[in-house]
């Protein structure tokens, strides 16, 4: 599942750097960093995200994943 | 009134709305009760909703859901916009963007 979180998130946008991390074998967290996040509100930049991961998994499987989005100002910044 | 307009009546009529598991004083999960806690920090008003509550709303739970087309509760508004859940609502926070969102840009 890790790696098709990480491959789905990756299509849906492409130039972005997509960190996974399964701690617990239960809890994902998940970095997405992309220029694609530019001038985006964090609403709409998890949204991009989790859009195509709903449609693969459905709401539910997905409730166990912490999402960070970053520009990549944003994320050389933190 | 359908449930996406009793839902738009609480989010009007409250400038800061949370729809969440359980009650501010008693939150039935901990990505509600951060939400609450940040809320808090804040020290605004908020109104809330409890999803979990059927004898006040069985619809609530899935309604809200379609409402902003987010999967997920607890969810925060802000001036009848959705703001987002548990993560952003942390983030939001610790940036500082959230008291700005709320109070307005006076805010120190």
């Amino acid at each position: 599942m890790q790696e098709n979180i990480e491959q789905l998130i990756q299509n849906a946008i492409p130039d972005a750097t997509v960190i996974i991390n399964m701690n617990d074998g239960v809890h994902l967290d998940a970095i997405v960093i992309s220029p694609a996040f530019e001038g985006v509100t964090l609403v709409k930049q998890h949204r991009m995200v989790m859009t195509p991961l709903k449609s693969a998994f459905g709401s539910e499987a997905l409730h166990a994943l912490a999402l960070k989005t970053y520009t990549p100002e944003k994320w050389k910044n933190r | 009134m359908s449930v996406q307009e009793r839902i738009q009546k609480l989010v009007d009529d409250n400038k800061v709305m949370v729809f969440m598991k359980g009650t501010p004083a008693q939150p039935m999960c901990g990505f509600s009760s951060r939400v609450v806690e940040v809320l808090k920090r804040l020290a605004v008003e908020f109104g809330s909703a409890n999803v979990l509550d059927d004898a006040a709303d069985p619809e609530l739970r899935d309604g809200i859901k379609g409402f902003s087309d987010w999967p997920t509760i607890p969810q925060l508004y802000v001036d009848g916009e959705f703001v987002g859940g548990c993560d952003i609502v942390i983030e939001l926070y610790q940036s500082g963007e959230l008291e700005k969102m709320i109070v307005g840009e006076n805010a120190e």
